[in-house]
């Protein structure tokens, strides 16, 4: 392949598109609609998986000791228990903290109750570890685990809102990852679909350029290359909607499901769009290239 | 070289276009093919080209069997071929200069070159002042020539014209005349398909006539055995 062939391929590529206007602005909007539908469930799966992880990381084990384990002894099970890969971080709350944080909860407004106690701390055994893991679905194994530590009287856990969050946050990829599956085949479907009307108005002038002596790579190029360029353009165009409606559909998906509550937390825009940039547009150019290379080879035999 | 033995072609259903013809054309040789409407002259021009596949029988040019031509080379024995379209078959989409430089790219000529060459040969065929034009916008036999521009361009070893004078006032046929003739001194074979019994009078070479799919007269030099 020549330089000049390729230099001509790009440049019957671009005339292509305006040669055919009309076809190429269905293609670009084909396209566009589906990259449009992608990144708006790719925000949404993002930003709900985000969520879950969120409010995974603030379940929490607490492990309480039997009596007269030192402080000492609190620390090496830490240790022990921070080796594990599940454990994100440990909160140690002495017997102080932990009376202080009671008084504040129950004894709001009554400090004068709570100064009956005077220094004596009522709840002396109440040093604890808060185990914070990067994973719910391991709670079950890791309190076993804590469980069989010597020195442990106690491990508090909260299994329901453990597996909730597991099974959200699998049900949650299994749908997302159905509907963009589903989104792609209607996408390739779409643009094929569009590229066999442009073709067949142009299969005449296939045939006069392979009777001409044109190889099927010379013919095949500049619809590959429309096909690309189509497909980017047709990526980008959405891209740059959603980047700017990107805060809206946020305060939308928080006005729509505020069942979850105040676990709303939402994906930068920033982190949100270093990944989604690259991936529509490798979608666009991806379906783009397979739409006009499939069909184009259904209607090269002359 | 061109030869074709006991070639035979039907279209779906009926009489065969052409029937059991036999016929041997020498390198550099100029022939004119005439015959009826319907005689199957287009038909013979499609199977020299491989547009079509024989029926029956064995076409062979340059010692290569057409049958035998795998798919993938195919442009590189069509490239060798120049050929007017009875239908013109210009590329709808193109203004003319881009028509007749697709032939050049085609074959690998790099652009300053086709920008030389393509303005010389409109100008031989009488349309530099139209090579921003589009099909659409030339009458039928301004786009004759440009299909007759973009057949001759490469200078090709064989030349397939399928009435390359239909659309053209006297004058113009002529002019065309010439130029065949003289890429034929050249060394290309010349095949003519044509009606303008005149011009093939005057032109004194070989004539194949075809009637009904087979060839009834094929004389040395244009005779006057037509009716
Ligand atoms: N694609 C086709 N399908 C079916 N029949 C065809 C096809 N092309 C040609 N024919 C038939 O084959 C016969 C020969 O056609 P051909 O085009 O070779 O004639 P021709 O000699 O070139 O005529 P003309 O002088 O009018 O151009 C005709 O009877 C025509 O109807
Ligand atoms: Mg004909």
């Amino acid at each position: 392949m020549r330089i000049s062939s390729i230099f001509y391929s790009i440049k019957q590529g671009f005339k292509n598109i305006f040669r055919n206007k009309m076809f190429s602005l269905v293609s670009i909007a084909t396209m566009a609609a589906c990259i449009f539908m992608f990144g708006l469930f790719y925000i949404l799966f993002t930003n709900f998986s985000n969520m879950v992880r969120e409010a995974e990381q603030g379940v929490a084990v607490t492990v309480f000791f039997d009596e007269g384990v030192t402080d000492e002894e609190i620390q090496n099970i830490q240790g022990q228990i921070a080796l594990r890969g599940e454990v994100s971080r440990i909160n140690y709350v002495s017997a102080e903290d932990a009376w202080t944080s009671y008084k504040q909860e129950y004894f709001e407004g009554y400090e004068e109750a709570a100064s009956s106690f005077g220094n004596d701390n009522p709840l002396e055994n109440s040093a604890n570890l808060e185990v914070y893991l990067n994973d719910v679905s391991m709670q079950h194994s890791l309190v076993n685990y804590i469980n069989g530590i010597e020195g442990v009287r106690k491990v508090n856990q909260s299994q329901d809102v453990a597996n909730t969050l597991s099974d959200l946050n699998k049900l949650i990829s299994y749908i997302t990852g159905g509907i963009i599956l589903i989104l792609l085949g209607v996408a390739i479907f779409l643009i094929s679909n569009t590229v066999t009307v442009g073709i067949s108005v142009r299969k005449e002038e296939i045939g006069i350029m392979k009777l001409i002596g044109a190889t099927d790579y010379f013919v095949r190029a500049p619809f590959i290359v429309e096909g690309v360029i189509i497909g980017l353009v047709g990526a980008a165009l959405p891209l740059i909607l959603l980047y700017f409606l990107y805060e809206e559909i946020c305060v939308y998906i928080a006005d729509k499901f505020n069942f979850i509550g105040s676990m709303l937390t939402f994906v930068d825009t920033r982190t949100m769009f270093n990944t989604l940039v690259p991936v529509a547009l490798l979608l666009g150019v991806g379906i783009g290239f397979l739409g006009s290379r499939l069909t184009i080879r259904k209607h090269l035999r002359v | 070289m061109i030869k074709l033995e006991h070639v035979s072609k039907s279209y779906s259903a009926g009489i065969p276009a052409l029937n059991d013809v036999n016929l041997e054309i020498k390198d550099g040789e100029f022939v004119f093919i005439v015959g009826d409407s319907g005689s199957g002259k287009s038909t013979l021009i499609k199977l020299l080209l491989k547009e079509l596949e024989p029926t029956e029988g064995i076409i062979t040019v340059d010692g290569k069997v057409l049958k035998k031509i795998k798919r993938k080379h195919i442009p590189k024995y069509r490239r060798k071929i120049g050929v007017v379209f009875q239908d013109f078959r210009l590329l709808k989409d193109r203004n003319v200069y881009d028509n007749i430089a697709f032939a050049q790219k085609v074959i690998g000529e790099p652009t300053n070159h086709i920008k030389k060459r393509v303005p010389k040969m409109l100008s031989l065929v009488g349309l530099a002042a139209k090579y921003k034009s589009f099909p659409k916008e030339l009458s039928g036999g301004e786009q004759q020539r440009v299909a007759i521009a973009r057949a001759l361009i490469n200078e090709p070893n064989i030349l397939l014209a399928d009435e390359p004078t239909g659309n053209l006032d006297n004058n113009n046929a002529w002019e065309i005349m010439k130029l065949l003739e003289e890429i034929n001194e050249k060394g290309t074979t010349v095949i003519v398909v044509t009606h303008n019994l005149e011009i093939v009078k005057v032109m004194k070479k070989r004539v194949i006539t075809v009637k009904k799919g087979v060839i009834v007269s094929d004389s040395e030099i244009g005779d006057d055995d037509e009716d």
